[in-house]
């Protein structure tokens, strides 16, 4: 420590001066980075608002689309249709998600079969949306013999599962031994550990983890295509095609009349808002409840 | 009541690695013995193998004799039986940093199956009473997690949840390293009281400390037990030369 050289003034000023400028430009970078990334959201955002919030109205909400030819009609089926399906997709994806995670954290660690199924959510997590929408299409859809929602539910639960399964694996191995080693210490048996103490620990980041799979899929419009299919009335039957944000956006946006351009536009303000709400709703209520631990 | 334990012919790996080598020595109930030795001896495997927590490490292994009274603990019974029977204190404070100080002390039972509100509560308040840390929660049970107390604290209140599942042996594996003088002599008090009620082993890199505690005294060097005795014995007159070594503080 002692073996720094001396200075002389002059350059001990000029050291200073050298420090505080890159000091000042590695914050600017990352400032600059910051709005960098941010601007495409706070524009897709404020453009949406520009383009579809003059179209929504309570109809939006509580009609069906109106037919060819005539003016207003809504969502409220696409609204509702999205949700079933979503409410499905996390039903069958965010268990399996996490029922995978915990086995590659606390079981699978090293393991043949543990790498496999790393390697294969992995790959998953790369695979287009229209594949899985194929995939669904074959193993449900052809089977079934009919679009049906739940198959759509199911083409999004399998977009689901690799990032949860990773997301979980990530988040319990950051619990630490010490944490565990309390657990078996009492006499706790170890499934009961992986669930009260282990699960419980590493939770705020596993709900940030099934949050983002579920944004992700919630705008999701090629797994849909021929699985949910979508469709212009209400339906509650699972196994009937149903409607969906994205598709009727896609159907509108790609029709030729003006009024549903504006209706498209519409939608898919309601689609990310209605993402934001949810998001944010699921942290408010997971976070309630939740001691907040110093150090 | 506590009960006494004793060990024939212990020895432990950890892979390859042979950590502890034929060990044998007996515990008595009710007393506070301690276990003196340079970094790497084996004493915390030792314990560790007390309670058959040395088995959760996957190349971890351990061989012989440990009965606890009459019960053969690596061939009579179940380990997650047996740690509930012999609970442990970590060298570092390990609270479940997302429950609260009520969660924490309950955990064990909670955790166990057991639900009963009214005993549950009187548990925890006698256990945090026996860790001396009532006084100082009792308004934030339920309000604060058990990872917002200071070190100290979060050291009895570890010691409070290993109490409140009424074990008959406690092993305290460094207990007062991580923590300052103060706090050190609160868990020091508290040994002194609670070995009335359980037996107590405890490792310790502080010889001072095993001479306050402790009515016995075993030295590890290299995964032997090298002399185990009285305490006053092995601090005034050892019989052997390397713990005479150690103590006078010329190696470790």
């Amino acid at each position: 420590m002692s073996a720094l050289p001396k200075r002389s003034p002059g350059s001990e000023r000029a050291l200073k001066l050298r420090r505080s400028f890159t000091n000042h430009v590695v914050t600017a970078l990352s400032i600059g980075s910051t709005i960098l990334v941010l601007a495409p959201l706070l524009l897709i955002l404020g453009y949406l608002f520009y383009k579809g919030a003059s179209s929504l109205n309570l109809d939006f909400f509580t009609k069906i689309p109106a037919p060819v030819g005539e003016t207003g009609g809504g969502m409220a089926n696409s609204i509702v249709g999205s949700a079933v399906v979503l409410v499905l997709a996390s039903l069958i994806g965010i268990p399996v998600g996490i029922g995978a995670g915990v086995y590659l954290s606390e079981y699978g660690r090293g393991q043949t079969l543990g790498n496999v199924i790393r390697f294969t959510a992995d790959v998953l997590n790369g695979v287009p949306s229209i594949v899985v929408g194929i995939a669904a299409y074959a193993l449900v859809v052809v089977k079934q013999g009919h679009f049906s929602a739940l198959a759509g539910g199911i083409a999004l639960s399998i977009m689901m599962v690799p990032t949860i399964t990773r997301t979980t694996e990530e988040m319990l191995a950051t619990v630490p031994l010490a944490v565990r080693e309390a657990a078996y210490g009492l006499g706790i048996p170890k499934w009961r550990t992986v669930l009260s103490v282990s699960l419980r620990t590493a939770s705020p980041g596993i709900i940030t983890g099934c949050m983002l799979a579920f944004a992700r899929v919630a705008g999701e419009t090629a797994p849909l295509l021929f699985t949910a299919f979508g469709n212009q009335f209400w339906s509650w039957d699972l196994r009937q095609p149903i409607a969906a944000l994205p598709l009727q956006i896609y159907t509108y946006a790609v029709s030729p009349y003006d009024e549903w351009h504006r209706l498209a536009w519409a939608g898919a303000l309601v689609l990310i808002l209605l993402i934001m709400i949810s998001v944010t709703l699921v942290r408010i209520f997971a976070g309630r409840g939740m001691l907040k631990g110093g150090n | 009541m506590g009960v006494g334990i004793r060990v024939e012919n212990l020895n432990a790996w950890y892979g390859p690695t042979h950590t502890l080598k034929d060990v044998s020595l007996h515990i008595p109930a009710n007393r506070a013995t301690a276990l003196i030795g340079p970094s790497g001896c084996g004493k915390s495997t030792f314990v560790r193998c007390l309670n058959r927590m040395h088995e959760t490490n996957p190349t971890a292994r351990a061989e012989g004799t440990v009965m606890m009274g009459d019960l053969d603990i690596y061939k009579d019974a179940a380990p997650v039986e047996i740690r509930r029977r012999i609970g442990m204190v970590f060298q570092r404070p390990n609270p479940f940093p997302t429950m609260s100080i009520y969660d924490n002390v309950a955990s064990g039972l909670k955790l166990n199956g057991f639900s009963k509100r009214r005993v549950l509560d009187e548990i925890v308040e006698r256990s945090l009473k026996q860790a001396a840390l009532w006084e100082e929660v009792k308004d934030d049970l339920k309000k604060k997690s058990g990872a917002s107390l200071s070190g100290g604290q979060q050291q009895r209140l570890c010691i409070a949840r290993a109490l409140a599942v009424d074990p008959e042996v406690l092993l305290m594996d460094e207990p007062a390293s991580a923590l300052d003088p103060v706090s050190t002599s609160k868990i020091e008090d508290l040994i002194f009281q609670l070995k009335s009620q359980y037996t107590i082993v405890i490792v310790t890199h502080n010889m001072q400390q095993a001479a306050r505690v402790a009515e016995n005294t075993g030295f590890f060097l290299t995964g032997k037990l090298v002399e185990f005795a009285p305490t006053h014995k092995i601090f005034t007159m050892p019989s052997d030369k390397r713990t005479e070594d150690y103590i006078t503080g010329r190696f470790g």
